[in-house]
């Protein structure tokens, strides 16, 4: 019986050894060179994100870079707890989020590595070609609830969003509804993917989608006027770039300070000809 | 105290420590939730929780009313115990009382299979395949309606329904098929008059624990149901279920904030849904005596 203790006390005291020295490495390696970095945070840049980290991770072996979404909000508040060494955001940080990182004596840094149009997509049936900035922002708070407002047929306008953790519906929302609530009965879709499924789907059905997630999609895009007078223009890299298309916004990686080391290396790939040019096949637009 | 008395004992507290550990747990996240969801009675009062509103975010006003996410949940388990109720029941049935030995060994592992599939999965197959097939069926603008997060949690409830109904089925005891039977009852009438009241109680147990499970399911809801906070008894319109909320919500709220605190509001109040469910359906099977073998 003694004898039976005895072994398991021994498998006890070696598989903790085992565990302890596994944690030990770990830690040596993280103290002595950061190769593995994360990239946490918006949704509209996962894709870009992860073509960037994968060129780059072919470039520099032994570099680990992963990334995942999860909303802008989510990221920044990841890197604030620290679960993540970068943040992507869609959107430009707030001030109540740079309290925050004050309050924990870290400090903020965004930098913009790409700028995006978020394209206003319908299904491809529908006869309705162009809105103005005033149309689209009253579809979205519920002022108007029928295509016949905007030239289309008198059909229902069935909206869908981003849940609101997501850069975009805090971008749309600030940028082109002056800050009003969206309409109750707009759907809130988990991801950019769903309202493009959603838009292809319902004949009737408005949505807002990044660039990117654009091509190839059988949806119709449509063209934004600024106001009544001024000509509608159509998403692209040349309108974006140049300002003309309204409904633009740059896209920030936010580090804790200035980034160094590998993240500094990484930010330098992303801001390099060749990661602009991975900016450009992926569906955005160049910072320049 | 000798030796072996002594590791009887600690064998005896190590287990005991292992049988209790989901009451500890229970104990515990109960315990949690309060802690982070009380500073909103001091914020901004319990009252706030009780209105048709629920916009966290807005710029304008911020409001947390549990109302539309608790119609939202009602709305959709109660449409999906509907539709999987006939499913379940007469599925328990045909297995327990009509189906060969051989059909048996055939059907139980896919019901398995079908109570196995991940949840998103059948998010992805909802958004992808169901919400057309509502759109279309009934001519509607869009498929991301109640119904189609409805049947799409049926699925799921189902296998539930069916395994439990039938361990009740199977426990009606034998002589009253045969009393049945020798009276010149036909089968299927013996099967409607005489098994099914018999196991009346542990079907409606089953039915109950099947709705427990689809009250707190998350990820399929919250592709499929298009999550619109809206007041809505209407199965042709979006809603947002609890589970939804937090699901979508939770990664992005601000550590203490007013939100992060009245989603844990809705975490109480779902736990609490469910917690009700599951001890009705277990007295309802204790009264029968499914669960005292």
């Amino acid at each position: 019986m003694t004898h039976n203790y005895f072994k398991i006390l021994m498998v006890v005291l070696l598989s903790s050894m085992m565990i302890f020295t596994g944690c030990f490495k770990k830690d040596k390696t993280d103290a002595n060179k950061k190769t593995a970095i994360t990239v946490k945070g918006s949704d509209t840049m996962v894709q870009l994100m992860s073509t960037l980290a994968e060129n780059y991770m072919n470039q520099n072996a032994g570099s680990q870079v992963s990334v995942t979404g999860g909303g802008s909000g989510t990221g920044i508040a990841a890197l604030l707890n620290g679960t993540t060494d970068i943040a992507s955001s869609s959107r430009d940080i707030e001030q109540k989020e740079k309290d925050q990182f004050a309050q924990k004596n870290l400090n903020s840094n965004p930098v913009s590595i790409a700028n995006d149009g978020v394209a206003i997509v319908v299904h491809k049936d529908n006869p309705v070609n162009e809105l103005t900035m005033e149309q689209l922002a009253k579809i979205y708070t519920g002022e108007y609830t029928s295509w016949k407002d905007v030239g289309g047929p008198d059909q229902p306008i069935d909206v869908y969003s981003r849940e609101n953790s997501s850069g975009t519906y805090k971008f749309f929302q600030e940028h082109v509804m002056a800050k009003k609530d969206y309409v109750k009965t707009a759907k809130l879709m988990p991801s950019t993917q769903t309202i493009i499924q959603s838009v292809t789907d319902g004949k009737w059905a408005i949505g807002y989608s990044g660039l990117g997630y654009t091509k190839g999609a059988n949806v119709k895009i449509l063209g934004i006027k600024k106001d009544d007078k001024s000509p509608a223009i159509m998403p692209s890299d040349k309108t974006v770039l140049d300002k003309t298309y309204s409904v633009a916004r740059p896209l920030f990686l936010i580090f804790n300070g200035t980034p160094q080391d590998e993240m500094k290396k990484f930010l330098d790939f992303c801001l390099s000809d060749a990661g602009q040019k991975i900016v450009e096949e992926t569906g955005y637009v160049k910072i320049k | 105290m000798t030796k072996p008395q002594i590791k009887d004992k600690l064998i005896r507290i190590f287990l005991l420590c292992n049988g209790y550990t989901a009451v500890i747990f229970v104990i515990l996240i109960f315990l949690f939730l309060f802690k982070e969801a009380i500073p909103f009675i001091f914020s901004k009062g319990l009252g706030d929780l009780f209105n048709s509103n629920w916009s966290p975010t807005s710029f304008q006003k911020e409001s947390f009313g549990l109302f539309p996410l608790i119609i939202g949940s009602l709305l959709v388990t109660v449409i999906a115990t509907v539709i999987a109720i006939p499913f379940g029941v007469v599925g328990a049935v045909y297995i327990s009382e009509i189906a060969s030995n051989k059909e048996r060994e055939f059907l139980k592992p896919f019901i398995e299979i079908l109570a196995g599939i991940p949840s998103v999965v059948l998010g992805f197959f909802g958004l992808v395949v169901v919400a057309p097939v509502v759109k279309n069926l009934f001519g509607l603008n869009s498929g991301a309606t109640a119904l189609t997060g409805s049947i799409l949690l049926a699925f799921m409830a189902v296998p539930t329904i069916i395994s439990i109904s039938e361990d009740a089925l199977k426990a009606v005891p034998h002589s009253y098929k045969e009393a049945s039977l020798a009276l010149g009852a036909s089968k299927i009438k013996t099967i409607w008059k005489v098994i099914v009241p018999a196991a009346l109680s542990g079907i409606i147990a089953s039915i109950m624990l099947g709705m427990g499970r689809v009250i707190g399911e998350t990820m399929a809801v919250l592709m499929v149901t298009g999550n619109a906070a809206v007041m809505s008894l209407n199965p042709f319109t979006s809603v947002r279920t609890m589970t939804a909320t937090i699901a979508a919500e939770m990664g992005e709220v601000t550590f203490g904030s007013d939100h992060y605190a009245a989603l844990f509001w809705v975490g109480i109040v779902l736990l609490i849904a469910t917690l009700i469910l599951n001890m009705v359906s277990f007295k309802v099977l204790q009264k029968y005596g499914l669960y005292e073998k």
